[in-house]
């Protein structure tokens, strides 16, 4: 997307591969934020932001680091729910296992749907991901194992490693807490190893990156799949987290949901899928309970940020003093 | 009873006018994406909002001013092409100059804010319109029986079809209009008012989907949701066909509109995925589209 990547091409050029110095700051009050948080707010309410600050931030590799716009990643998120919560219910699997499937399956769904979709570039790619997505949502409407508009329901958290009790205390928290950070701390090391700085370049100029020898299309394939592999395993946990799987997880207005979150955070950042996953999650509570239809609240808030704003709130602290101190992005 | 395929006539010749109503609109709608795709770069996520727009001011007019159907066909298309000018230049137009995906990502705010708006007033659920006195009842044509409100959508969307065909191919301003989409700064300065164009293009476009929602309103519910189901299936539709041509719009539609409606007959659960499925092979034959150039 061009002028995010102008923006992002200036930050980027003192942007060395690791954080240094205030940013190790950030990562640390991050981390305290992570532990602290149960304790100050419902933990079913922050493990449910950081299942969607993940799913976001996965999306985020996608868009942001290979300039890609998905519209169909419901599908991944969605699915791996359906094949974690069936996993851990029918299958009485354990929830590390229940999860991996659900992984395993949105990247194998993402390899299917990321080798159609890369074959055509920009709005044809996220028109062709929004029509297979929206294929996968009509599958999940008919196959028996998803129970149709019911969705699974009541799905069992099981035991971790058959010895941590999930039910219990705040086990779960501290399991989506680790597996939160974990994944974060992967999709960072993608970003800036030098598959990551192959992927900016076909962000940047994808015919000079085929005339530099590059395998486009094949760069393109594996940000798809690890993007959609990312995806799952927000979804598997959101699955285990809320005890639910239904088709909400796999229409097209969660790919939209995702994107805005991605939008208002911040295209491109590390740290702003999370925040607009955050915002956005928090502006759904506050609405479940009025009249205004949630649609119409991020509906005008899409359009603003289009219009005003489209660095999004990490993209434009990053732009002032303080965020080139801390090296946000 | 005569049957084909081990199927009765009757229930095939059904399902291939359903697949010909779908199609209509299928035609009618990717026409106009691929109208406003042409000048303006943007794909309209908006366009299936602006459809049931068209439909609800059919109904509207109908239970507020007391108007009927043949007015809601005038009316619809001027009110929701009226609006969409207005979108157009007070927002759409600051985003030419961006990537095309941000136009994109604006219409899909502008296609939630409205649907949602409209379940906020009139909920979920759809109200019946009833089509106009004069094109109730229908006739026998021998092998089957033909509501005659649905032989006039199929006469009307191919009629309204070719006139913008023609609009664009065989008249001046479509010429002008098909010259500022090769190369906008030299038509301007020929002296011709390019954003004016872009204006009057959109609100077209706009116009035209509300009008296929007018046509629609007797034969599906009038309901919020009408729009966002029947957009991502054009969104498929407009992959098959590349928006390179009008016409490739148009056959498109028609011909996945009928493929439809034979999978209706010959293995009914495949029904609703099939033209995602066409879609794919497609992609996977020929990345380009039945009648596109690589873009």
């Amino acid at each position: 997307m061009a002028n995010h990547t102008q923006a992002a091409g200036k930050a980027g050029a003192a942007n060395v591969a690791r954080p240094r110095g205030a940013g190790w700051v950030l990562v640390l009050i991050a981390l305290a934020a992570l532990i602290i948080a149960p304790f100050v707010s419902y933990p079913v309410f922050v493990m449910k932001l950081l299942c969607f600050g993940l799913f976001a931030a996965a999306f985020n590799l996608l868009l942001g680091f290979t300039g890609l716009l998905s519209f169909g990643h419901a599908a991944f998120f969605g699915g791996a729910a359906y094949f974690t919560a069936h996993a851990a219910k029918v299958w009485g699997w354990q929830p590390e296992w229940a999860i991996l499937i659900g992984v395993a399956g949105a990247a194998l769904l993402g390899l299917v749907m990321g080798a159609i979709a890369i074959r055509r570039q920009g709005i044809y790619f996220a028109m062709i991901t929004l029509a297979l997505s929206q294929m996968f949502f009509f599958a999940c409407l008919q196959m028996p194992f998803t129970h149709g508009e019911d969705g699974i329901q009541s799905v069992p958290k099981g035991s971790l490693f058959g010895v941590i009790e999930l039910n219990q205390g705040l086990n779960m928290y501290w399991f989506v807490a680790v597996v939160f950070a974990l994944a974060l701390w992967a999709i960072w090391l993608i970003v800036h190893s030098p598959y990551g700085m192959i992927l900016k370049a076909i962000r940047e100029n994808e015919q000079r990156a085929i005339s530099l020898g590059y395998s486009v299309a094949r760069y393109k394939l594996g940000a798809f799949v690890m993007s959609a592999a990312f995806a799952g395993l927000a979804g598997g946990m959101k699955a285990l987290v809320m005890e639910f799987a239904t088709l909400t997880d796999v229409a097209w207005q969660m790919s939209g949901e995702v994107i805005l979150m991605t939008l208002l955070g911040g295209i491109g950042t590390m740290a702003g899928p999370i925040v607009g996953a955050g915002v956005i999650i928090a502006l759904q509570n506050r609405l479940a309970t009025s009249d205004v239809p949630v649609t119409v609240v991020t509906g005008i808030v899409f359009m603003i940020c289009v219009l005003l704003f489209r660095r999004g709130i990490v993209g434009e602290l990053a732009d002032t003093r303080l965020g080139r101190m801390l090296g946000l992005r | 009873m005569p049957m084909i395929f081990g199927i009765p006539v009757q229930a095939l010749m059904g399902q291939l006018l359903v697949g010909l109503i779908n199609g209509s609109f299928y035609a009618l709608l990717s026409l106009g994406l691929a109208v406003i795709f042409g000048l303006l770069r943007v794909i309209n996520f908006a366009h299936g909002a602006q459809y049931m727009l068209g439909a609800f001011v059919a109904l509207l007019v109908q239970t507020w001013l007391g108007l009927n159907y043949w007015f809601a066909l005038i009316l619809a298309p001027l009110i929701v092409g009226a609006f969409g000018a207005l979108v157009e230049r007070s927002m759409l137009s600051r985003l030419y100059k961006l990537d095309h995906l941000y136009g994109l990502l604006f219409t899909f705010g502008l296609a939630l804010t409205l649907e949602g708006l409209f379940r906020w007033q009139f909920g979920a659920s759809g109200q019946p319109y009833a089509p106009p006195p004069a094109l109730t009842g229908g006739v026998n044509l021998g092998f089957m029986f033909l509501p005659l409100y649905r032989g006039w959508v199929v006469v009307a969307s191919l009629v309204i079809c070719l006139a913008v065909w023609a609009l664009i191919e065989k008249t001046r301003l479509g010429a002008t209009l098909r010259a500022a989409t090769e190369n906008p700064v030299m038509v301007q300065s020929f002296g011709i008012n390019v954003p004016m164009l872009l204006t009057l293009t959109y609100a077209l476009g706009a116009g035209l989907a509300a009008l296929a929602g007018v046509l629609a309103a007797p034969i599906y519910q009038v309901s919020p949701l009408m729009g966002s189901n029947i957009i991502i299936v054009v969104f498929a539709v407009v992959v098959v066909g590349g928006m390179g041509s009008i016409m490739g719009a148009i056959v498109t539609g028609y011909l996945l509109g009928i493929a439809e409606g034979l999978t209706k007959v010959f293995y009914p659960e495949a029904s609703n995925i099939v033209i995602f499925v066409i879609m794919a092979i497609v992609l996977i034959l020929r990345p380009a589209g039945l009648f596109g150039k690589e873009a």
